[in-house]
């Protein structure tokens, strides 16, 4: 695990301009003066926090530097990450797979965050686990969605459920959960095609995919993740509430985190929606998705 | 129309001016609603500070403070300065004059550039001129299958030849143009990140040994804060010619734009509005203006309907 957090820590201070770097330099040795206040918003706005998320913690940390006086900006970045970490409150080894087999999970999400390549991922992190995993190909719209997650399947070493393109998604949804009861699977994966949230046809249609799974397990989707690329801006937020009034969300994967981006707005998800960040991805290899560690990201995003 | 921002500044006005007359420094207090505008958006920190500070002198000026409605002149301000800033007016693509012209789309992943090489050569198609495609990413799974399907679709051949390396690939395709009577060769390419050395050298050779008319770096329109680091870095290392914004389609302001145009000075040339092949229009700075603003994409959206 922390062999792997390093690594993004490695993805994540590859720029000069890096969040940690700044802001050890703006902190380091120095007694605490008033000035840094800006300064340090200036560097939680590039990290893609945004407004009332940094109203939060600015006002969060005000009140602990009143309180409890640090003479040093080092103290005060420790009170920062404090304050950080406890936003992210994650429950301690939340169990992934329902009781329920086969568990059926979602994977929804905006155009091109990644939801193909971490259901693949996902399928070879299970399947190493010792579970029977099957992907579904519900993504039926976008030209060789089908092939790709094929490809998936073929690096994972998991069978996929397809059928022609342009068929109904729903039905291929269907055609999943049968075949995982079927082939008494503990755990089916089903991609779904890329959606704006704000195309209301496109939500209608989400909805119906998870109509049909509770067909045959009222109950399912047991996991509905949410893909967010870390690049993501503000428009996140927007994202996450809408999918999440729509199909349940149940948590959040933040991907492309290998890149400069920091992901901030995925802290702003999780204090104003409550939905967790579960998994991280950190490239496009099979290897490439961890398990998301409050303390890890934000020791990585602010520095050690 | 519901216009988020006049309104807010109306109010913040509003409390104002009950203590009497506006001052220039209670414009100056209301300009912060700009910024948190600006900022929601997802313009840049940095830019946002700096084009403040270039608007400040002109909405503080006698005009506004006079002004029955100093809400709406400064909002007028702040929104023509935006248009003037992302380029005043539309910015085409650049033919070669001794064809082939060639075009390649770079970005990060998942921006959008094989589904903006469709549109395109689309686009090329039903302006007369006689394209062809270039499957160059080898690394995503299916990518090459996806433009051959696209290609299909849009009946525009697409060059690949399994084996042979991206730098080949570009090759292969200026050799095709030559041999299919073709005009325009689009290059598609695989999505890299501004910090992996290695793909990012691969663009070069490839720029190298099949030189470009035009380099367009294809942009999210949902991009955050760090647009303006991918973009800068990108033109670091390639001649880059300007900007395809995509998924505009979507409710993201998309601050990005400004960002990008005001560092790096590159042009905003198309925007993707759709993910079918026909979603693709030329830039329109003053609609992008309103549009970062929060005050809607009025005239993209009467013509939709
Ligand atoms: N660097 C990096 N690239 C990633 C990561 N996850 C996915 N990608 C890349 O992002 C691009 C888009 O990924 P996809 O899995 O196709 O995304 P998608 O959400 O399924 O896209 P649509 O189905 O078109 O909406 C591909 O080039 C992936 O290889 C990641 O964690 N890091
Ligand atoms: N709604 C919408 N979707 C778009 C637009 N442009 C591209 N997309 C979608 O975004 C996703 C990614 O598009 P691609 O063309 O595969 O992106 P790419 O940059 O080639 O991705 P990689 O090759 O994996 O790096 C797909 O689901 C596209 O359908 C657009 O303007 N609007
Ligand atoms: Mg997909
Ligand atoms: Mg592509």
């Amino acid at each position: 695990m922390a062999g792997i957090w390093n690594r993004l820590k490695e993805g994540m201070s590859r720029t000069r301009n890096n969040l940690g770097g700044r802001l050890r330099a703006l902190f380091h040795g120095k007694e605490w003066d008033d000035n840094l206040w800006e300064e340090l918003e200036e560097i939680l706005y590039e990290a893609d926090l945004g407004v009332d998320t940094i109203e939060y913690l600015t006002a969060a940390l005000r009140e602990a530097v009143r309180t409890r006086r640090p003479r040093h900006a080092d103290d005060v970045m420790d009170l920062l990450r404090e304050i950080m970490v406890d936003l992210f409150d994650v429950p301690s080894d939340p169990s992934l797979l329902d009781p329920q087999r086969p568990s059926i999970w979602l994977m929804v999400g905006v155009n091109g965050t990644g939801k193909t390549t971490t259901a693949g991922k996902f399928a070879a992190l299970m399947k190493r686990q010792g579970y029977q995993v099957i992907l579904g190909a519900a993504d039926t719209f976008r030209a060789a969605a089908v092939e790709q997650l094929q490809e998936w399947g073929v690096r994972s070493g998991v069978e996929v459920v397809r059928q022609a393109p342009g068929a109904d998604s729903a039905a291929v949804a269907y055609d999943t959960v049968q075949a995982a009861i079927a082939r008494s699977k503990d755990l089916a994966i089903i991609d779904t095609a890329g959606r704006l949230h704000n195309k209301t046809n496109l939500m209608q249609e989400l909805q119906k995919v998870v109509r049909v799974i509770q067909r045959e397990r009222p109950q399912a989707p047991h996991q509905v993740w949410l893909v967010i690329d870390a690049t993501t801006g503000q428009n996140g937020l927007a994202q996450a509430q809408v999918f999440l009034e729509a199909v349940k969300v149940t948590g959040i994967v933040l991907t492309k985190l290998d890149g400069t981006a920091k992901g901030g707005i995925a802290l702003s998800i999780k204090r104003q929606l409550g939905l967790p960040i579960r998994f991280v991805g950190v490239g496009e290899k099979v290897e490439d998705l961890l398990p998301f560690d409050a303390d890890s990201y934000v020791r990585a995003i602010l520095g050690d | 129309m519901f216009d988020n921002l006049t309104e807010k500044l109306q109010a913040t006005f509003k409390r104002m001016r009950s203590q009497g007359r506006l001052t220039a420094d209670d414009v100056r207090e209301g300009l912060r609603d700009v910024r948190f505008a600006l900022l929601e958006a997802d313009v840049n920190f940095k830019v946002v500070k700096e084009f403040l500070s270039q608007v400040e002198e002109e909405a503080v000026g006698q005009d506004v403070l006079d002004s029955l409605t100093p809400a709406q002149g400064v909002v007028r301000i702040v929104r023509d300065h935006l248009t003037t800033l992302m380029g005043g007016q539309v910015e085409r693509i650049k033919m070669a004059s001794n064809p082939p012209t060639v075009i390649y789309l770079v970005g990060l992943q998942g921006s959008g550039k094989t589904t903006t090489t469709a549109k395109l050569a689309k686009m090329l198609k039903q302006q007369g001129r006689q394209p062809l495609m270039v499957a160059a990413d080898i690394y995503r799974p299916a990518a090459v299958d996806q433009l051959q399907a696209l290609g299909q679709q849009i009946d525009v051949p697409v060059v690949f030849s399994p084996g042979l390396s991206p730098v080949q690939l570009a090759q292969e395709g200026w050799q095709k143009s030559r041999q299919l009577a073709k005009d325009v060769v689009l290059v598609d390419t695989a999505g890299r990140l501004h910090v992996d050395e290695t793909l990012m050298t691969e663009l070069v050779e490839m720029h190298e040994a099949l030189p470009a008319h035009e380099t367009l770096l294809v942009v999210d329109a949902m991009t955050g804060q760090d647009a303006v680091r991918v973009a800068s870095a990108f033109k670091e290392k390639l001649p880059l010619t300007g900007v395809v914004l995509t998924k505009l389609d979507g409710d993201a302001r998309g601050g990005a734009a400004l960002s990008i145009r005001q560092v790096t000075g590159l042009p905003i040339k198309l925007v993707g509005s759709g993910e079918k092949v026909d979603a693709l229009e030329p830039f329109q700075p003053d609609r992008m203006a309103s549009r970062i603003l929060g005050m809607g994409d009025v005239l993209t959206l009467i013509e939709k309907a």
